[in-house]
């Protein structure tokens, strides 16, 4: 306990004043929207014009995509803005002159940023498109609840992994900002591999069957495509224990790059000027 | 007892170039171009237990350099350092708890946060008992008159309001070493007098070791027995003020000690006779 202070005090800070932004959030919500109403109905086109069997139901692909639009912030996106503000300011140097592991500290503090990002938005998303649309009389429409209690709980596993797998993807983003001092080239570097490869796109397994098990084993999966077939009863059993496997692995490995990673960039950062 | 240790201690920096104009940049695309800067070369002394030093210097002298060593954040090159028998780079985790540092230059309170919020989350940071902090703060809060500051974001406080946030914020945990690099930047005069009444009685009260850089003579005068002068990369001289003055006027030669000479041209001039000013 002790010893995870703090950690934990730095995740808790950082989520309760991204709590405070609901401006932002609402503004999101609406964004994310438009955009579901579009690809649902874009999906549903889709699978009434198919000739084949799709891997997938379309109301599995409707609940994906409302769930994909709901938890939108906790893909890495793009590096921690508090890092890019220290970087540019000089403060990063203060960073390590606390007694933690450095590491562990903006990484406590990305996880929260990103989580508190994602819960109001989530919330919004679900009483919209859980609660209102079947309210409204468009159930088929609407994200709908999973299919059986197994269901639930693997996702219940599985979406805690998001957050430490996206955590450690954007501390690599964090480092490669110390690294090369600016903020902009590096945000722009991840997004369109995640949009595409985790899932966010479109559903993994609407990808050609050849391309599945190396869709399935890359990092990104588990950002999207993993938790949200789970849920909807696209990925069970032995599968979906494999993906959450995935998951925790690539979480692993990642934390253990960017550490590395980091160790080296810290040696030589010097702070500039002043 | 002695606090610090700094033996034959070099930095250097490399710097990018590139010629000026739309030539120079294209030429910077084939071939980069650095240039090694000397920082420090071969800096010496020592601090006891409970000194105040004050270290001077122009622009780009090293003083800046100089406390990023002590404080762990950069690695010399060659050179020994030790802190409270510690070496900061490399006990850096078991180092940095024990000290505390101000860059006048930069923040280390949350932009967004009250100051209080970022007192607490300092408090967690260093795994400080939370009755050792509530004491430490009601003291800091007094002396550094920060009553009616810790409930404003940092953002909406003054500079001279910061300053003496940031102050606290960095003795919350009682170091035992208060490094200060121009603690007392763009402060107006009555948030200076403050700055220095409390470094004055931190060090003789409770016998925290202080270190601090300044390009104001005044701080020196009001606050350091003992004054180091550095300028590209070594030390130039060091002793009690009053010595540096003597000896400057020495320099001089016998017809040019006037002892009503202002202290910044005293210092100026001393810069000057040893080639210090930066180029």
């Amino acid at each position: 306990m002790e010893l995870a202070r703090p950690y934990t005090a730095a995740f808790a800070s950082r989520f309760l004043l991204m709590l405070q932004y609901r401006a932002a959030a609402f503004a999101g919500f609406l964004t994310q929207c438009w955009w579901g109403g579009i690809k649902v109905m874009v999906y549903a086109a889709f699978f009434r014009g198919a000739t084949v069997t799709a891997p997938i139901t379309l109301s599995q692909v409707i609940t994906y995509t409302w769930l994909a639009q709901a938890f939108l912030a906790l893909a890495p996106w793009g590096c921690d803005p508090d890092v890019a503000l220290a970087v540019r300011n000089g403060s990063v140097g203060y960073d390590r002159l606390r007694p933690v592991d450095n590491y562990g500290l903006w990484y406590a503090r990305a996880a929260g940023w990103m989580t508190s990002r994602a819960i109001p938005r989530a919330a919004l998303m679900f009483l919209f498109a859980g609660v209102a649309l079947p309210l409204a009389g468009l159930a088929d429409w609407s994200w709908a609840p999973p299919p059986s209690v197994a269901q639930a709980l693997l996702f219940a596993v599985s979406l805690p992994f998001v957050v430490t797998l996206s955590s450690a993807m954007v501390m690599l983003l964090n480092i490669a900002v110390v690294a090369i001092l600016n903020d902009r080239g590096v945000n722009s570097l991840l997004s369109p591999l995640v949009i595409v490869f985790s899932g966010n796109l479109i559903p993994l397994t609407i990808f050609p069957d050849w391309m599945h098990v190396a869709l399935f084993v890359q990092p990104f999966a588990g950002l999207v495509d993993i938790p949200f077939r789970i849920y909807t009863g696209n990925l069970t059993g032995g599968a979906a224990w494999a993906g959450i496997a995935l998951q925790a692995l690539w979480t692993i490995v990642i934390v253990a790059l960017g550490r590395a990673w980091m160790a080296r960039v810290m040696r030589r950062l010097a702070m500039q000027g002043g | 007892m002695t606090h610090i240790v700094v033996e034959e201690l070099a930095k250097s920096y490399r710097v990018a170039e590139r010629d000026p104009g739309v030539f120079g940049a294209l030429k910077g695309l084939v071939r980069r171009r650095t240039r090694t800067i000397e920082a420090l070369q071969g800096v010496s002394f020592t601090l006891e237990r409970g000194e105040l030093l004050g270290f001077i210097g122009p622009n780009g002298a090293g003083k800046s350099t100089t406390i990023k060593i002590l404080s762990g954040i950069l690695e010399p090159d060659a050179g020994r350092v030790e802190v409270d028998g510690l070496v900061p780079h490399a006990d850096r985790i078991k180092h940095v708890a024990r000290i505390g540092v101000v860059f006048g230059q930069r923040t280390q309170l949350w932009w967004d946060l009250p100051v209080v919020d970022g007192f607490e989350l300092l408090r967690d940071i260093y795994r400080v008992d939370r009755a050792a902090y509530a004491r430490t703060r009601d003291e800091l809060v007094a002396m550094l008159r920060l009553e009616r500051l810790l409930d404003q974001p940092v953002r909406q406080l003054s500079l001279g309001q910061r300053m003496r946030a940031e102050i606290a914020a960095a003795l919350l945990h009682e170091p035992r070493i208060l490094f200060l690099d121009e603690p007392t930047i763009g402060l107006d005069a009555p948030s200076k007098l403050a700055v220095r009444e409390f470094v004055k009685r931190l060090n003789r009260e409770r016998g925290v070791t202080v270190l601090l850089t300044t390009h104001d003579m005044h701080d020196i005068e009001a606050l350091a027995e003992r004054v180091i002068v550095i300028g590209h990369g070594r030390v130039l001289a060091d002793g009690t003020f009053n010595a540096l003055r003597a000896r400057i006027a020495a320099e001089q030669g016998p017809d040019d000690t006037d002892d009503q000479l202002p202290i910044e041209q005293v210092i100026a001039r001393f810069y000057h006779l040893h080639g210090a000013t930066e180029a």
